[in-house]
Parts: C-alpha cells; sequence; structure tokens
C-alpha cells in the first residue's frame, strides 16, 4: 500500500505516564511528534526513560495524559480497534505464552483484521502472507513450531506476522534486546528495508545507538529534561545526541558517528 | 445386569427384544445416561480449554478457577441451608431443576469474582490463587453448613458431589443439550480472536480483537457449560483440566479451530470410558463416576508429561 499522506503520526504536546484514582505519574511530557510516510525513527534513551511508555500510548495500548495524537489525521481516540489493526501492526518486548503454534499460523494471525468471523483465508490472504514470508527470507521455518525457535528466528518471525497485517506503520519495542551482533543487524537491515523499498512507516526503540545513527532517517531522543526529535544528521550536528547520556564515562564522537569511552 | 449385544441394537432399533425389561433398561436408563455423558465429557472439556487459553495458563480449568465450587456452594445451600430458609424452598430442593438453577448460579458469581479480581490484578499466578482461595472459602462455608444439617440432607449432599451421570429423566436431558448448545454456539464465536489471545491481550488488541467482549463470552459459556452440568451430574474432578492437554498433546497443535471439536470430541469419548469402568461390566455395582475420572485420567496425564516433558497451551 502506497501512502500519500506526508503526516502520518503527529502528536502535540503529549503528555504519557500513568494516572490512578490517588496520583498523576507523569513520565515525559510537551511530546511534540511529526514524522513522514517510508521512514525508520529509532527512539533513543536510557533505561526508565520512558520509551516503552510512549510506544504504548502512541498504540493504544494506554491512554495518554494530556495532548492530542492523530495517525493520518484521525485523533487517535476516534478509530476504534479494529481500525487501529489497519493502521500500526505490533512487535511487542513482551514474551510470547508457550503454545505450539507453528510460524505460518502465527504469522497468518496477522491476517485476523481482514478475514471474516471465522478466521477463513482468502487466496488474497495467502499472498500477502506468503509475500511476509519472503521479504523476512523465513520459508525455511514455515512449518516449524514457535518454541522451536532461536530468538533471532522469533523476532523475525515476529515481524513476519506485522508485515502479515499489512499496516502503512509499524511499531517495534526493543526488537533486538536479546539478539547477538549479527542478527541485531540483520534486524535493522531488514527495517531498513522494510522501510525504503515498501515504504513503511517503521517507529523502533532500541539501545542499539550506534545502528541507530547508521540507520535511522529520523531520531526520537528522550533526556530527562527533554525529548528532541529530528533528522539523524541534524541531531547529530546541533549536539543534541551528545547530551543523550549525562555522564562521564562516555562521551559522542562526531567523525565516527560514534559513542566512545573517554580516557582519563 | 448382563444384556447380549444383540438385544442391546435390537432395544435401540425399535426390534423385537427377548425380554421387554431389557428393552426398558436400555431406552429409559442406559441410553439417558450415555448422551448424559457425552455432554458432560465434551462440556467441561471445552471449559476447562477456555480457561486455560483465557488466562494462559495450563493449570486452570473449572476446579483450580472455583467454579465447581461456586456451582457445589449452591448446591449446598439449597440442599443444605434448606432448613434455614423455610419450607417453601425445602420441598423445591430436592427436584434436579432446583439444583441447576441454584449450581448455575453459584458458577457464575464466583467466576465473576475471579474475574473481577482478574481486571485488578494483571499477574495470572495470582489470579489463579485468588481462585483456588475462592474454593477453600467455598469450601468452608460448606463445612459450616454440614455442621449445622440433618443427616439426611447431608447425605443427599454427599451422594450429589460424588458425580453421577445417571438418575437423568429425558426432561432434564433435554434442558441440559439446549444449555449445552447455546454454550458451545457461544464458542463458535470466539475461535478467531482465542487464536489471537495467544499471543497475549496486547497482541490481540493489536490485531483488533474487543478483549473485553473475548473474556466476557468465554465466561458466560464456561460458567453456562460448567453450572448446568454440575447440577446436574455433581462436580466431576480432573475432565475439565486434563482433557484439554490429552487433546493438545495428541494433536500437537494451538489452533483452536482444530482443538475445540478435538477437545468436545475427546472429552465425550473419555468419559464414555470412564462411565463404562463405573458400571464394572457384568457387575451389579456402580462406582462414583468422580472417582473413576482421577483414578484413570491422573496416571495418564502424568505418563504423557513425562513422554513429552512440557505441556503448551
Amino acid at each position: 500500500m502506497k501512502l500519500t499522506n506526508k503526516h502520518i503520526i503527529k502528536t502535540t504536546n503529549l503528555s504519557i505516564g500513568y494516572a490512578s484514582k490517588k496520583e498523576v505519574k507523569t513520565i515525559a511530557s510537551n511530546l511534540n511528534i511529526d514524522i513522514n510516510a517510508g521512514n525508520l525513527v529509532c527512539l533513543l534513551g536510557e533505561n526508565g526513560i520512558g520509551k516503552s511508555t510512549l510506544l504504548r500510548t502512541l498504540t493504544k495500548v494506554q491512554p495518554s495524559l494530556n495532548g492530542e495524537i492523530f495517525i493520518n489525521s484521525n485523533k487517535l481516540e476516534t478509530i476504534n480497534y479494529t481500525k487501529f489493526s489497519k493502521m500500526v501492526s505490533l512487535v511487542l518486548t513482551e514474551r510470547l505464552p508457550d503454545s505450539s503454534l507453528t510460524v505460518f499460523e502465527l504469522v497468518a494471525l496477522g491476517r485476523q483484521p481482514y478475514t471474516n468471523w471465522i478466521g477463513y483465508l482468502t487466496t488474497e490472504d495467502l499472498q500477502i502472507i506468503e509475500s511476509a514470508f519472503e521479504k523476512t527470507a523465513i520459508k525455511h521455518l514455515i512449518n516449524s513450531k514457535c518454541y522451536e525457535l532461536s530468538d533471532g528466528q522469533l523476532q523475525k518471525v515476529l515481524i513476519a506476522r506485522a508485515l502479515a497485517q499489512n499496516t502503512p506503520m509499524i511499531v517495534l519495542d526493543e526488537p533486538t534486546a536479546h539478539l547477538d551482533i549479527h542478527h541485531t543487524i540483520e534486524t535493522f537491515t531488514l527495517l531498513k528495508k522494510l522501510a525504503k523499498d515498501f515504504n513503511k512507516t517503521i517507529i523502533v526503540s532500541t539501545h542499539e545507538i550506534n545502528l541507530a545513527l547508521q540507520l535511522a532517517d529520523e531520531l526520537w531522543l528522550m533526556t530527562p529534561t527533554q525529548f528532541v526529535a529530528g533528522k539523524t544528521e541534524t541531531l547529530i550536528s546541533n549536539n543534541s545526541v551528545q547530551q543523550l547520556f549525562d555522564s562521564d564515562l562516555i562521551s559522542f564522537n562526531k567523525t565516527l558517528k560514534q559513542f566512545t569511552i573517554n580516557n582519563s | 445386569m448382563y444384556i447380549p449385544l444383540k438385544q442391546i441394537f435390537l432395544s435401540l432399533l425399535d426390534g423385537s427384544v427377548e425380554k421387554e425389561s431389557w428393552k426398558a433398561i436400555i431406552l429409559n436408563y442406559r441410553l439417558p445416561k450415555a448422551i448424559t455423558a457425552i455432554i458432560v465429557g465434551s462440556g467441561l472439556s471445552i471449559s476447562g480449554l477456555l480457561m486455560q487459553t483465557l488466562f494462559r495458563n495450563p493449570l486452570a480449568g473449572p476446579f483450580v478457577l472455583g467454579i465447581s465450587s461456586g456451582a457445589s456452594l449452591g448446591v449446598a445451600i439449597l440442599i443444605l441451608g434448606a432448613s434455614f430458609l423455610g419450607a417453601n424452598i425445602t420441598a423445591y430442593a430436592f427436584t434436579n431443576w432446583g439444583q441447576a438453577v441454584a449450581a448455575s448460579l453459584g458458577a457464575f458469581l464466583v467466576l465473576s469474582a475471579v474475574m473481577l479480581a482478574a481486571i485488578k490484578v494483571r499477574n495470572t499466578m495470582s489470579i489463579l490463587i485468588i481462585g483456588l482461595m475462592f474454593g477453600s472459602l467455598t469450601a468452608a462455608v460448606i463445612s459450616v453448613l454440614a455442621y449445622f444439617s440433618s443427616a439426611n440432607q447431608l447425605q443427599q449432599y454427599l451422594f450429589w458431589s460424588f458425580g453421577s451421570l445417571g438418575n437423568l429423566s429425558w426432561n432434564e436431558i433435554s434442558a441440559l443439550s439446549v444449555t449445552f448448545f447455546i454454550g458451545i454456539s457461544l464458542v463458535v464465536f470466539i475461535v478467531k480472536p482465542l487464536n489471537s489471545m495467544l499471543l497475549g491481550e496486547n497482541y490481540a488488541k493489536s490485531m483488533g480483537v474487543n478483549v473485553k467482549r473475548t473474556r466476557n463470552i468465554t465466561l458466560i459459556s464456561t460458567s453456562l457449560l460448567t453450572g448446568v452440568i454440575t447440577a446436574f451430574s455433581g462436580p466431576i474432578a480432573f475432565i475439565g483440566l486434563a482433557v484439554p492437554h490429552l487433546t493438545k498433546l495428541l494433536f500437537n497443535t494451538s489452533n483452536h479451530k482444530i482443538l475445540i471439536p478435538a477437545v468436545a470430541i475427546s472429552g465425550a469419548i473419555i468419559m464414555l470410558i470412564c462411565d463404562s469402568i463405573a458400571q464394572l461390566p457384568n457387575s451389579e455395582y456402580t462406582l462414583p463416576i468422580n472417582a473413576i475420572t482421577s483414578l484413570f485420567g491422573a496416571p495418564i496425564i502424568i505418563w504423557l508429561l513425562v513422554r513429552k516433558r512440557k505441556i503448551y497451551y
């Protein structure tokens, strides 16, 4: 699906956090985001800064505290779950519950927003599933059980499921957290390819800063004091990346585009 | 009572049978019992499967979550508490109908309480423990009631709690079948969302599943099935927990489109086998069905687990 919309996701003065009867715990506020279709966006920030909370808020898993979110110019609250499931697909960081689903069955679940009440797969559904397998290069796993897969394989299967959902936007929460460097790079290259070749808008939260700096079209940087969003090159040149970690141990090297350990 | 095989078929096909009494036994006693066994077996097994998927926990089942205990409490209040409630109810209490209503209400109440707790508490392990606590709470209330009851009432309750597939009139069987079909037809509508629930609630939501609706339908269907079955045949242990596992191990799938019919059929077959064993062929004794289901079922599950090592749900 080719998208002509320029601003696929836009927020104004968004506050995120948790509200209970007793108190409101704000995790971050004044978030202004505005991204275009077909971009790979990496969300960077230290542990516990609220990356997952932001992604959960943007994907309708939890409500926002303040401000507004627009997806394809529609207010997020006005989009119901069925409609939303055709706009945004997820790859979550939570462990899958044990089940003996096969890889094919799991990927095919991505077609649920489109199938009839019993979940019958039409030829069109099967074609889309097939192409999801091709794009992620996991055809050889099609009949395996999910519990037989390695972490790296499982991550690709989950991305294939998101692709089968055929949404213009895919949100991934730390997809490479348990992966070695080879699989991490493989996953990021795949995501980059999906954004570039298939015009998907991909938002990834990650700790792989060096990879993000090389591949991302845009960065969202979260620090305790501020939230900065912008083109990767802009953020490198205006020193925003430098301020990501408030630490004497590491510093950012602009020429190498990498964080390096300070020599004491 | 021994009846030759040929005579059994003749009675079923309305042929002429050597002894009229044989025909009466087959049509009015054995046939209703077999039908009850089929409904009870598949109904309880499907309830167990639904609970296991909903709570994403292999230990879930009508018993563990206190649903059967709820049904028992309903019946206990009706039978044992009848003297406190006055004579009007006493007459009603000893009919199967009164027990059916009481058991269904009890099952629904306990299940709703567990569900309310489940909304507050996210951790599925805690929910199971809450279910177990509700189970022991109802058990405690039943003991208190039992303490103040007459020997006659106690005996009636005790016999109910042994479980029995017999003693159902054709009228009662039709009531049981109608509820069974209502419960099962509800399940048909949630086959698709149940499959996405296998990935967890957040994924299910992201695929457009109305989680709240799915949860409610599951609960209504489970309490209908468990409640009414428990009402007519007593609290039958083991089937609800074990048959889904047995089926999953045999069929090696988690897909509900295959699992739901498979579990229903396995449940019916296992219940029929258990009933045949309880009947003690060629003898005059009938053992309590509750003892048989656990006695023969538990070792099978242990054996399967030891062989396959891990259970998936």
